[in-house]
């Protein structure tokens, strides 16, 4: 399998993916934000970070970048596309997926790790894991905080584009469970062609138990399956 | 050609910046404040003689990249 990692001014996230994607056989590519023409590839990462420092909207400048024509084509073919972080920024801003990260509502930075519940294990990148298995992977973000419409909530749930669900570790779902002050503790989403997901949490933080954890393997795996 | 541009939270989103220079202002006694909202203001210049051309520049500046209409509205004036 063949990965592009997209590196925009003010990613930081962007060696840790390769490094992730390397442990799993998957021969990565590091693209930069102004190129016309991106390598053929099965998977494009828009890795977190801060692109443009989070000016204007976070994601915003980085959404109208050259190489996303190259991006959004690659997702329309059906290519593989994950967003992670300040990458799930990007695509709420490109279009790809619906809705918008807001301030997390306590108006703070917050770097820990947080339970997921797995909503839905039948997309390519969580098949790997169990229908509603609890997994543990950091977050690290400022404005992780999912807004979307009644219309938009009520569609991805109709269409099970919900893919991870912030919650506790006796797998509640609340208010309390939610960092963030995501609407529905949602933390991560998937298209309706499954083929593009955004997501807050840091799986490629989390694939070497030296590290703390390996809960993050399982996306990877799931790619290769 | 002058304009500047008003980008606002949509009512239904919630605004914690706004809540919290809100509850600042009743931190030094400016308690009769309420409903505070936080937005973004910008002045920009368009190199363009017709004023009906210029407004669709700067409305179709604000659709593709000043607001994110999901969150945000917009309004604009010529100064």
């Amino acid at each position: 399998m063949k990965a592009n990692v997209i590196v925009f001014p003010g990613s930081n996230c962007d060696r840790d993916i390769k490094v992730a994607l390397e442990k799993f056989q998957i021969h990565t590519t590091m693209v930069w934000h102004q190129e016309k023409v991106m390598p053929n590839s099965d998977l494009v990462v828009l890795p977190g970070g801060f692109s443009y420092g989070d000016y204007l909207r976070c994601g915003s400048m980085a959404s109208k970048s050259t190489i996303m024509n190259e991006v959004i084509k690659h997702a329309d073919k059906g290519g593989y596309l994950i967003g992670i972080c300040n990458g799930f920024q990007i695509l709420t801003e490109t279009g790809l997926l619906p809705g918008a990260l807001l301030r997390n509502k306590k108006l703070k930075f917050i770097c820990k790790y947080v339970n997921l519940l797995i909503e839905n294990n039948s997309t390519p990148f969580t098949s790997k894991y169990k229908k509603n298995a609890k997994i543990k992977i950091p977050i690290a973000h400022n404005e992780g905080n999912y807004f979307a419409d009644e219309k938009t909530l009520y569609n991805l749930q109709n269409n099970e584009q919900i893919v991870l669900k912030y919650c506790d570790e006796n797998f509640n779902i609340n208010d309390e469970s939610n960092p963030n002050g995501s609407c529905l503790n949602i933390a991560g989403i998937i298209n309706k062609n499954k083929n593009v997901i955004g997501m807050m949490p840091h799986p490629e933080r989390c694939v070497e138990d030296i590290l703390g954890g390996t809960d993050g393997s399982g996306i990877f795996q799931s790619l290769l399956s | 050609m002058k304009f500047e541009v008003f980008v606002t939270l949509k009512k239904e989103v919630l605004d914690p910046q706004g809540k919290a220079v809100e509850n600042a202002l009743g931190d030094i006694g400016l308690n009769t404040i309420k409903n505070i909202r936080q937005g973004k203001y910008f002045t920009l210049e368009v190199s363009e003689t017709d004023e009906n051309k210029a407004s669709d520049l700067v409305k179709s500046s604000c659709e593709k990249l000043l607001a994110n209409q999901t969150i945000e509205n917009f309004k604009f004036n010529k100064i």
